[in-house]
C-alpha cells in the first residue's frame, strides 16, 4: 500500500466542483483508493459524500492510499493545482 | 356550469387557463416499517433504484444549462455515490426496511453536513432532495417536487421552494397556483418577475388533480375548474389585452404629461441583460444580496465591480439604483449572519451589518465606484434599512468618499418616514420599500401567509407614512421613489403618483399595466385618488375610495374590482 501527502490547491478547498473533479478521476481510474486527514480515519475517495465530509480547506495537507502508485501520482497532481480555476 | 372558483391571493394581473401539473410532496417513511420478505433481493432494488435516480438526474443535467445543470450533476454523483447507496444496502441485507434504510443512511451524512455549515449545509439539501427521490420511487409513489412538464401546464403545489422553482420548465409553465404563501413570498415575487399569472394562499387548491382544467386569474386571485366558455373567452380578452398594453414602450406619464419614471427590480447582471431591449426606464433596485447569498465567503471586490459593470451596461446609459448589501432575517448570510439571532428581523441587517462587518461595504462602495469608471455609467446607490438621520449621513459620507455622486437610503423603517425631511437633508434621494415598511409599521412578519390583510398596503397609517416621505421630497426637490411590490398594483400606482412619489419599480412584468393607467389619468385626478384614499379608515375603504376615482376603461381592461 502507498501513501501520498499534498496541500489542496483549489482556493475554496476540497468542495463543490473540485470534489467533484477528484471523486470522478478516482472511480474512473477504477483503483481503489482512500482519502484522509494525516492521522485521521481513510474514507473511500470515490465517495463524493465521504470526500466533502472531510471539510478540506486550501492549503489543508491530505494523506492518499491505494496498491497503484502511478494513479495516486495522477491524482496528488490534481489536488495540488486549482480546480475551481480551470 | 363552473363550479364556484377557489379562491387565493393573486400576483400579477395576467389570466391563462391551461391544464394541472401537480408538484408532489417529500414521501413519509413510517419508522415501523416492516422488514423485507427476502432481504438479499430487496437491497439489490435499492442499489437499482439510486442507479435509476442517478441517470434521471444526469439526463436532466445534461438536457439543462448553466446553474441549473451543474446543480443537478451535482445531485446525480450524489445519487450515484457509492458510499450513500452501499451503506443503505447493507442495511437492507441485514433486515431493514429498503426505505427506512435509505433515510437512515441519507440523514447520517445529511446531518453531517449541516453541521459543517456553509456550503456543506446548502448541499444537505441537495442530498436531501436525492433521498426523496430513491423513497418515493421504492414506494411506488410519484417522484416529488415538480414533475417534468410535458405541455404547457399550470403548477399547482402545497409550496415550492427556491429549489423547486429553479427547476421549473419555464418554457411550459403557463402558471402556478400555491396552497400556502402570501403575496410576497418567494414563489410570488417569481412568478411576477416572469410575468406568469399566479395565485397564492390557494387553500382549496389541494383538491386539484394532475390534468384538471383550470382558468388561473391573478387580477381576481381567482382558480375556476372546468372553465366554460364564457370564462374562457373573458380569459383570452384579458390576455389579447395585456398583449396589446405591452405594445406601449413610451416613458411614463399622466395624461397631462407629469413625468413619473417606470423602473424595474432585479436581483443579477443576467436580470439586467434581460432588460436591454425591455420597455423600462432603467433599474430601480438593483438587490446586490444575490451575490453573496451562495458564497461562502464575502465575494471580492473584482467579482463584485465586473457584475455590476455587466448589469451598467446591459442598461446603457439608463438610470440604475443598486442597493448595498440587505442581508440577515430571511437572507442570512454563510459568512456574517450572527448566529442566534432571538429576533432576526429586527436585528442586524442590511446597513447595520456595518458595526459587525464594515468592510463588507467598503468593499461593495469600491466595487461600484470600479464599475462606474469602467462602463462610464453612473449608477445611484442606497443602502437599506437605515433607522436614523445619522446612519443616513454615516452611509452618504461613506459612499462620496468612495465616488458615487448620487447617495440615497431605503425607507423601510417608519421612523425614517416620520423623519424624511432631515434624512432628505443628507442624501441625494429616498427609495421607499413598501414590504418591509409594512411589515415594521404593522408588526406583522412578512412571511406569514395568514397575516396577509395587515400587510395590505392599503393600512391607511402606510399610506401616511408613503406621503409624509413623498412630502418632504416634493418640499425639497428631491426624488422618492417606491420599490416594494405595491408599485405594480395600477391604483396604487396612481395613488403613489398623488402623493408626489417620482418613480414607481416593479417587476418588469408589471411595468404594461401601470403605463397604461397612468396615461389614462391627470396628475390632480391622482391627487384625488391620493385625497380620498388617506381619508378612509380602514385599508378596504381605501382602495375602494381610490378605484372609485379610476378610469371606467382602465378598470375593464386590466381587471381592476
Amino acid at each position: 500500500m502507498a501513501e501520498r501527502t499534498v496541500a489542496v490547491g483549489s482556493k475554496v478547498g476540497l468542495h463543490a466542483r473540485p470534489a467533484m473533479l477528484f471523486t470522478q478521476a478516482v472511480a474512473a481510474s477504477g483503483a481503489s483508493v482512500t482519502i484522509a486527514r494525516p492521522g485521521g480515519a481513510p474514507v473511500d475517495a470515490s465517495s463524493i459524500l465521504f470526500v466533502m465530509g472531510l471539510g478540506v480547506k486550501n492549503g489543508e495537507e491530505v494523506v492518499l492510499a491505494g496498491e497503484d502508485e502511478k494513479v495516486l501520482d495522477e491524482l496528488v497532481a490534481m489536488l495540488a493545482t486549482d480546480l475551481d480555476a480551470e | 356550469m363552473s363550479a364556484s372558483p377557489i379562491t387565493g391571493v393573486g400576483v400579477g394581473r395576467g389570466a391563462v387557463v391551461g391544464p394541472v401539473a401537480r408538484a408532489h410532496p417529500v414521501p413519509r417513511v413510517p419508522a415501523d416499517a416492516p422488514s423485507p420478505a427476502d432481504p438479499a433481493a430487496a437491497a439489490d432494488g435499492v442499489t437499482a433504484v439510486f442507479a435509476e435516480v442517478a441517470d434521471t438526474l444526469q439526463s436532466r443535467a445534461e438536457a439543462a444549462t448553466g446553474t441549473l445543470s451543474e446543480v443537478l450533476s451535482a445531485t446525480a454523483l450524489m445519487a450515484r455515490d457509492a458510499a450513500l447507496s452501499g451503506q443503505a444496502a447493507a442495511k437492507v441485507r441485514e433486515g431493514m426496511a429498503p426505505s427506512l434504510a435509505v433515510a437512515q443512511v441519507a440523514g447520517q451524512f445529511i446531518e453531517m453536513f449541516t453541521a459543517a455549515g456553509g456550503y456543506m449545509a446548502e448541499r444537505a439539501t441537495d442530498l436531501a432532495s436525492v433521498r426523496d427521490r430513491v423513497i418515493a420511487r421504492l414506494e411506488g409513489l410519484p417522484e416529488p417536487g415538480v414533475p417534468a412538464l410535458s405541455r404547457p401546464s399550470v403548477v399547482v403545489a402545497e409550496d415550492l421552494s427556491p429549489a423547486d422553482t429553479a427547476v421549473l420548465d419555464l418554457a411550459n409553465v403557463l402558471g402556478i397556483v400555491i396552497e400556502k404563501g402570501g403575496p410576497t413570498s418567494h414563489t410570488a415575487i417569481i412568478a411576477g418577475q416572469l410575468g406568469l399569472p399566479c395565485v397564492v394562499r390557494a387553500t382549496e387548491a389541494a383538491g386539484l388533480k394532475d390534468g384538471d382544467v383550470v382558468a388561473v386569474d391573478a387580477a381576481h386571485g381567482t382558480v375556476i375548474v372546468d372553465p366554460d366558455e364564457d370564462v374562457r373567452a373573458a380569459v383570452e380578452a384579458r390576455r389579447a389585452a395585456l398583449a396589446e398594453l405591452a405594445t406601449d414602450t413610451g416613458d411614463g406619464a399622466t395624461s397631462d404629461s407629469h413625468g413619473v419614471q417606470l423602473l424595474a427590480n432585479i436581483g443579477t447582471a443576467e436580470d439586467a441583460e434581460r432588460l436591454t431591449d425591455a420597455a423600462v426606464q432603467g433599474v430601480g433596485l438593483f438587490r446586490t444580496e444575490v451575490l453573496f447569498l451562495d458564497a461562502q465567503t464575502a465575494p471580492t471586490e473584482d467579482d463584485q465591480a465586473a457584475v455590476y459593470a455587466r448589469a451598467l451596461s446591459a442598461l446603457g446609459g439608463r438610470k440604475v439604483v443598486i442597493r448595498t448589501l440587505d442581508a440577515g432575517a430571511d437572507k442570512p448570510l454563510a459568512f456574517v449572519t450572527q448566529p442566534g439571532e432571538e429576533n432576526p428581523a429586527l436585528g442586524v441587517r442590511g446597513y447595520r451589518l456595518v458595526r459587525a462587518a464594515p468592510e463588507l461595504l467598503t468593499t461593495q462602495l469600491a466595487a461600484i465606484a470600479r464599475a462606474q469608471a469602467t462602463t462610464g455609467g453612473t449608477p445611484w446607490v442606497m443602502a437599506p434599512m437605515i433607522a436614523t438621520v445619522s446612519e443616513a449621513a454615516d452611509f452618504a459620507d461613506a459612499a462620496r468618499a468612495a465616488g458615487i455622486a448620487t447617495v440615497g437610503v431605503m425607507v423601510e423603517v417608519p421612523a425614517i418616514a416620520l423623519r424624511a425631511r432631515d434624512v432628505l437633508a443628507e442624501v441625494d434621494f429616498v427609495s421607499i420599500g413598501t414590504n418591509d415598511l409594512a411589515q415594521y409599521t404593522m408588526a406583522t412578519d412578512r412571511l406569514r401567509g395568514e397575516l396577509v390583510d395587515l400587510l395590505d398596503m392599503w393600512q391607511p397609517a402606510l399610506l401616511d407614512l408613503v406621503s409624509a416621505t413623498a412630502e418632504a421630497g416634493v418640499e425639497l426637490g428631491k426624488p422618492v421613489g417606491v420599490c416594494g411590490e405595491s408599485a405594480a398594483d395600477p391604483v396604487m400606482a396612481l395613488v403613489l403618483t398623488g402623493v408626489g412619489v417620482t418613480s414607481l419599480s416593479m417587476s418588469p412584468a408589471a411595468v404594461p399595466g401601470v403605463r397604461f393607467a397612468l396615461r389614462a389619468h391627470t396628475l390632480a385626478r391622482c391627487q384625488e385618488m391620493a385625497a380620498a384614499a388617506r381619508a378612509a379608515r380602514t385599508a378596504p375603504e381605501a382602495r375602494a375610495a381610490a378605484l372609485a376615482l379610476v378610469d371606467a376603461h382602465v378598470r375593464a381592461v386590466l381587471a381592476l374590482d
